[in-house]
């Protein structure tokens, strides 16, 4: 994972909430066994039409949505099921974040651990992005910065964001949170040796 | 010393603390039982060899294949074909993951296969007081066991398989209260739709839930984790249901629970496993049984859900716009109107299967309504049982001969149409009742629109072509 510098981007907006996962990439596309290539069927069933062609009126097919590099979209985005596939396809199109008033657990979860920052924003600022997004289409760009937690607006507001400690050192350093269990072995050692494997699979078929 | 009375929830998670949460820091939790599937689990296997990486617990981890698997018959050599190139490439891949890192794996047309939710409980291996996880979001189904129990992506499989560990911060609790009596004809499903009806399918995030009250008490273990199962579509990563006598009585004697003296050891323990008395939840919500009807959802999220004998929600009972928009979106995709019956709307297709309603009590209340009556002919009904066991349990009990005289499909164990990557699905358009756990867009195939219900409902939809409720069958 590469460690996470500031930026300024332009965003596409997805006013729709309660976007699962089943959305962002259908399961038929899970029968995959790498990360590469998720990004072309993002959003697959909302961006393309049935014989594969895009979806003109669907945003980030729009000409003026080319090389977006944010999402801003409705409450609790990414609900459902707990495939990774999600922020991996997320990423590939070339999303760094995603905007929303909440996030499900799973998603946030998945998101952090590949350096796609969730950033929850409030209805206010939500709703101050839908309406800069309105009046010019795909131009309007924010800012990012971690180290901060603000994320800059169209207008030049600073709106701060949460996110747990332990999640930004890992994004800001681009440190894999394997590492960091790895280096509890002795921690773990202790524990196994105090506790008994409390079932064993050995030998199942 | 005296112990502030704790949460089940509490208790389970402080027996597994490796390392303790700090203000910099997430807690290490300790996992006791590992799940692996097919899909969410080779890049994780990808990063463990790419980092020169052991399994840490192989015994205590177990692979199964169930979602890109086919549910067709098997061929004369007793094989179950797999005819999409991709879908085998997956399921060899496992195996050579499995082998390679010695993990046990029931493989697709052995004994044991079945759905990993299915499968974890009816080998014994599912038991009170653990900590389980897998890369599936329904997870959550083995909290019935008392077991904290939740879904995880696919670093965090790396993670577990490397570690035996996860990085967690501690959720808040919940007390999903169950007061009442359920009425014939109302069941598990019914329970778990109405209460992501109250809360919506965002209204459990960042929670626990834990189960309580008489309605609960009454259920058998099958139904329990038919609401477990659904906690995430509330929102919540886990629900817990503290064991009792249903419980111990489930789990004695299955192939990998505690024999003998240990069994005795295990019990007294698991005993313990209650919420005590004055321990406090962060939050607690109510529903009453005796009041209940059969559920059935309208729209493209598991929340919207209705009483079978009510009538589709109108703009003007959202609160807010884009509650408002969610609504027009979801009839618009469903096809169907604000303020509209679903008692009488024909369907295509019965799925009656999946994490959430395979087990065999899920098909004996199928075939007590199926029994001597007929599927009406414009429907596909299609019978997925949860694993290769409960296939054959069913067989013994003699379910599937009344599935096929009633012109149901008598299917091999797997997820199936309730995620349909594996050929099982709906065509565009068409309207299913499914017992599974979702009705987003396209889950059952592309343009296909799900009802989600109990099996009951489902039963009673085949035989009569239409959405119908099944206390009117009886």
């Amino acid at each position: 994972m590469e460690s996470f510098k500031p930026y300024t981007a332009r965003y596409a907006v997805l006013p729709v909430e309660n976007i699962d996962t089943d959305q962002i990439i259908p399961a038929r596309f899970l029968k995959t066994t790498s990360k590469v290539g998720l990004g072309e069927i993002l959003f697959s069933d909302w961006r393309y039409n049935d014989d594969g062609t895009p979806n003109p009126s669907f945003v980030v097919n729009k000409p003026e949505y080319q090389g977006v590099e944010v999402l801003v979209a409705g409450n609790n985005f990414g609900c459902g099921s707990s495939r990774e596939h999600a922020p991996w396809a997320l990423q590939g199109f070339g999303f760094k974040a995603v905007l929303s008033t909440y996030f499900a657990d799973i998603f946030r979860n998945n998101s952090l651990k590949n350096g796609l920052l969730p950033i929850i924003i409030s209805e206010e600022t939500y709703q101050k992005l839908v309406s800069a997004d309105a009046e010019a289409a795909g131009e309007v760009e924010i800012s990012v910065d971690l180290a901060t937690q603000t994320v800059t607006l169209p207008d030049g507001e600073k709106v701060h964001f949460p996110i747990e400690p332990f999640a930004k050192y890992c994004v800001l350093n681009g440190v894999d949170q394997l590492g960091f269990l790895v280096s509890a072995d002795d921690d773990l050692t202790t524990y196994e040796s105090a506790h008994a494997a409390r079932v064993n699979t050995a030998g199942l078929v | 010393m005296t112990t502030a009375p704790q949460t089940l929830f509490e208790k389970i998670w402080n027996r597994h603390i490796v390392r303790p949460e700090t203000s910099e820091t997430p807690a290490v939790l300790y996992v006791d039982l590992h799940l692996v599937h097919e899909v969410t689990s080779p890049q994780a296997f990808t990063e463990l060899r790419e980092r020169g990486l052991k399994v840490r617990r192989p015994n205590q981890t177990v692979a199964t294949m169930d979602h890109s698997t086919p549910t067709t018959p098997r061929g004369r050599d007793g094989i179950i074909p797999v005819p999409d190139a991709q879908a085998q490439a997956q399921l060899t891949q496992l195996e050579t993951n499995c082998r390679d890192f010695g993990i046990p794996l029931f493989a697709l047309g052995t004994e044991n296969q079945g759905i990993v939710h299915v499968i974890g409980p009816e080998q014994g291996l599912t038991q009170p007081g653990m900590t389980i996880v897998c890369g599936d979001s329904h997870t959550s189904t083995h909290g019935a066991f008392g077991a904290l129990a939740f879904g995880i992506g696919t670093s965090e499989v790396g993670h577990v398989l490397a570690t035996q560990c996860l990085l967690q911060s501690r959720p808040k609790t919940m007390e999903v209260r169950i007061n009442g009596t359920l009425r014939p004809g109302v069941g598990a499903k019914d329970i778990i739709l109405a209460i992501i009806a109250q809360i919506g399918i965002g209204g459990g995030t960042g929670y626990v839930f834990e189960y309580t009250g008489s309605a609960i008490r009454g259920l058998s273990m099958e139904e329990r984790m038919t609401i477990c199962n659904m906690s995430i579509e509330g929102g919540a990563r886990a629900g817990l249901i503290a064991p009792d006598q249903v419980t111990f009585e489930y789990i004695k004697g299955r192939p990998r629970a505690p024999q003998g003296a240990a069994w005795d050891v295990a019990l007294a323990d698991w005993q313990t496993l209650v919420t005590d008395r004055g321990a406090t939840y962060d939050a607690t919500i109510e529903l009453d049984a005796d009041n209940l009807a059969p559920m059935i959802t309208y729209g493209t999220n598991p929340g919207m859900g209705i009483p079978i004998t009510g009538t589709i929600p109108t703009r003007n009972d959202m609160t807010d716009e884009q509650s408002k928009a969610g609504l027009e979106k979801a009839l618009k995709y469903m096809d169907l109107s604000e303020g509209q019956s679903l008692i009488g709307k024909a369907v295509d297709v019965v799925f009656i299967g999946s994490c959430t309603n395979s087990r065999i009590t899920d098909l004996r209340q199928a075939a007590s309504l199926m029994v001597g009556r007929t599927v009406n002919p414009k429907v596909r009904v299609m019978v997925v049982p949860g694993s290769a066991q409960v296939k054959k349990q069913a067989e013994a009990e003699g379910l599937d001969k009344i599935f096929i005289a009633a012109g149901a499909e008598w299917r091999e164990a797997g997820c199936s149409m309730c995620i349909a990557m594996n050929g099982d699905q709906l065509k565009p358009g068409q309207y299913a009742v499914s017992t599974s756990n979702r009705n987003f867009e396209g889950r059952q195939g592309k343009g296909g629109r799900t009802f989600l219900a109990s099996p009951l409902t489902a039963a009673a939809t085949a035989i009569s072509g239409v959405i119908s409720d099944p206390r009117d069958i009886r």
